[in-house]
């Protein structure tokens, strides 16, 4: 698991899951379908990834499909990483 | 052929009498939500016909009959009898969109306790404020949510019990005992209380301009609302597979995804997973979905994914479509005549009317954008909001309003007399929305009328907001305000005055939306947080919400007289 795909699935881990919740977090584990980030909470989720990888993502380009997983989720943000701010 | 044919023969025809009649209700008789639609069902022969088609996220499925659902809410209810559960106590549903969650409701009913479902993504501090205020008894649950209970459970000295449904080898605490539905020994035969038609039923929070969110407390004969308004206006049928996407934690969740179907013996589909497009389409084929209730915001996520992913998918069970929550822009319905050959057909109604008031009926030529007129039953108007009397000029904004008296109407606020009291001026009741009536009698909805937030289609008061913002360290003073949004219609957005020390940053801003995401819940949460010097306030002190608003709506502020900062 490279640095970015463990910093996305950790944060989800430490900010998003319930502390009940015993699911094992993976890079295809269903965030949004799964109920583990809700589309309000993708917000901060958003907000994190663009302080964290200095990167713009569009509102447009923040749906639910793109957050649905830690691995679509990276590949979202190394779209924008290649994009200047 | 639909239910019934067009608005005039509506008015004409309809009556709540019609619907006493056919749930063969006689006043004055017992009368319990929760054998009317499960017992009644299977007595009218329908034992064997599928009352739920539940799947989650991973596509596991679960199916019920009426006669399962008769059982099991039995099983349901003669555990909580057995625990000491009385008539009248509140009893909490805590729960994702799981079978228990349904089937409980029916369960608490039965027992003549009342049913207090609370939405699961709620954070403890939400929890905390209803628990507390409702004086709840016992809270049903599931493991996942326990964490958020035991935070709070030593300052709810009336919560005598816990009980988690999937408790499995987790080891448990005191007040906690383990129920599995499904497992439990099945009671063919419970004494269902005789409650009767003003017997309180359920108690639903909602949120209001000042202080902590009120209940709004129902009573057993809001199914006659409820039974007419799900056969009219969503023109339910017996063959019918109906899905409303609505959790039962909100209002729409237990008229319109329990009480409404069931009593009308419908089979009715539920997907326990968050909202993502093609899964949602691949259900509706799969289930073969034919009448569908939905929301705005749901809808608007679907637009943003275009029309070619609904073709991809076989929908043409889908007969009939409507939507609740917020006003259905006019370019949501064309879509959806574009995406599915059919419109949505906008409802209004809340929590607090427990059924649909105004509505866009079958049979009736839609106006995209427009709220619909009233159900027959129902008088409706909109009030002018000094004098409080009805506005007689087409096109005039006003205060919508209803004429007291419709069977699923609350009954109270839960210990809170004067907020009640509040909600009626010169012989009507107060939506707390604007709106105006065109010269056919359809109403277009305008706005709140208050300082509350309608966002996603779900109330958010900003006192509860801001009384989580002023337990940050770093927050001196905060204003909730909602804020407009293309998908959700408005946000949260908060303005914050920092204690000295004190620097604003995105990590600050991240740190404070977080932490409102896990106190109250994702729906509270700030979507934006602007760091101010100071708030407009009054000479008084008290801050002035109005002028904050109005600058994100783009809006004239109006008379600045009595602001003291500004």
């Amino acid at each position: 698991m490279d640095e970015l795909t463990k910093m996305v699935r950790d944060y989800v881990i430490k900010e998003y899951l319930e502390e009940g919740d015993e699911r094992e977090v993976t890079e295809t584990t269903p965030l949004i379908s799964g109920g583990i980030v809700d589309s309000f909470s993708m917000v901060s989720l958003k907000r994190f990834l663009e302080r964290k990888c200095s990167i713009k993502i569009p509102d447009d380009d923040a749906t639910p499909q793109a957050f649905d997983t830690v691995q679509s989720i990276v590949a979202l943000v190394r779209r924008f990483q290649q994009v200047p701010v | 052929m639909r239910n019934l044919p067009s608005y005039e023969e509506l008015l004409s025809g309809l009556s709540w009498s019609l619907a006493e009649r056919e749930l063969g209700y006689q006043p004055g008789e017992p009368l319990n939500i929760g054998w009317m639609c499960s017992d009644r069902i299977c007595r009218l022969g329908q034992a064997d016909k599928l009352a739920l088609i539940w799947e989650d996220y991973l596509g596991n499925e679960k199916r019920f009959t009426f006669d399962d659902l008769r059982v099991l809410s039995n099983t349901i209810a003669s555990f909580l009898v057995e625990l000491g559960i009385q008539p009248g106590e509140r009893v909490c549903l805590f729960l994702d969109r799981v079978p228990e969650l349904y089937i409980g409701f029916v369960g608490i009913l039965k027992t003549g306790a009342v049913a207090q479902p609370l939405f699961s993504a709620f954070g403890d501090e939400s929890l905390f404020v209803r628990l507390a205020d409702a004086k709840t008894s016992a809270i049903i649950t599931q493991k996942k949510h326990l964490h958020k209970v035991r935070k709070i459970r030593e300052e709810l000295p009336e919560l005598r019990h816990i009980i988690v449904v999937d408790a499995g080898d987790s080891p448990l605490q005191a007040r906690e005992v383990a129920f599995r539905m499904e497992q439990a020994p099945r009671v063919e035969n419970f004494a269902v209380y005789p409650t009767t038609a003003e017997s309180p039923s359920v108690l639903h929070y909602t949120s209001g301009t000042t202080g902590q969110p009120k209940g709004a407390q129902h009573v057993h004969y809001s199914i006659v609302s409820q039974y007419l308004t799900a056969k009219i206006v969503l023109d339910l049928r017996p063959d019918d597979t109906y899905w409303c996407n609505a959790d039962p934690g909100w209002v729409t969740g237990t008229s319109y995804g329990i009480v409404g179907p069931w009593s009308n013996g419908i089979t009715q589909v539920v997907l326990d997973s968050g909202f993502n497009a093609e899964r949602w389409y691949e259900f509706l084929a799969k289930r073969r979905v034919t009448v569908w209730y939905s929301a705005p915001t749901a809808i608007r996520l679907l637009m943003k994914e275009g029309t070619d992913l609904p073709r991809k998918h076989d929908l043409s069970s889908l007969r009939y479509l409507a939507s609740v929550g917020e006003p259905l822009n006019g370019e949501a319905v064309i879509w959806s005549e574009e995406a599915f050959g059919k419109p949505f057909h906008d409802t209004f109604w809340q929590t607090e009317t427990g059924s649909i008031v105004i509505t866009n009926f079958p049979g009736m030529p839609i106006k995209p954008g427009s709220m619909g007129k009233p159900f027959p039953g129902i008088t409706a108007t909109v009030l002018n909001p000094r004098t409080y009397e009805p506005v007689s000029q087409p096109g005039v904004a006003g205060l919508i309003a209803l004429r007291p008296g419709w069977p699923s109407q609350f009954r109270y606020y839960w210990r809170n007399e004067a907020g009640f009291q509040a909600k009626f001026k010169n012989g009507w009741y107060l939506c707390g929305d604007r709106a105006s009536l065109d010269a056919d009698g359809y109403f277009w909805f305008m706005g709140r009328d208050d300082d509350v937030i309608n966002t996603g289609g779900h109330l958010v008061g900003p006192f509860e907001i801001e009384s989580a913002l002023l337990e940050h360290p770093a927050v001196y003073e905060s204003a909730a305000v909602a804020k407009p949004d293309p998908v959700n219609m408005e946000v949260v957005k908060a303005y914050v005055t920092l204690k000295r020390g004190y620097e604003p940053s995105p990590d600050l801003e991240l740190e404070i939306m977080n932490r409102i995401r896990k106190r109250l819940s994702p729906l509270a949460m700030p979507q934006e947080i602007e760091f101010v010097d100071s708030l407009p306030k009054t000479r008084s002190g008290k801050i002035v919400r109005r002028i904050l608003r109005c600058k994100e709506f783009h809006e004239p502020v109006g008379d600045l007289s009595t602001v003291m900062n500004e």
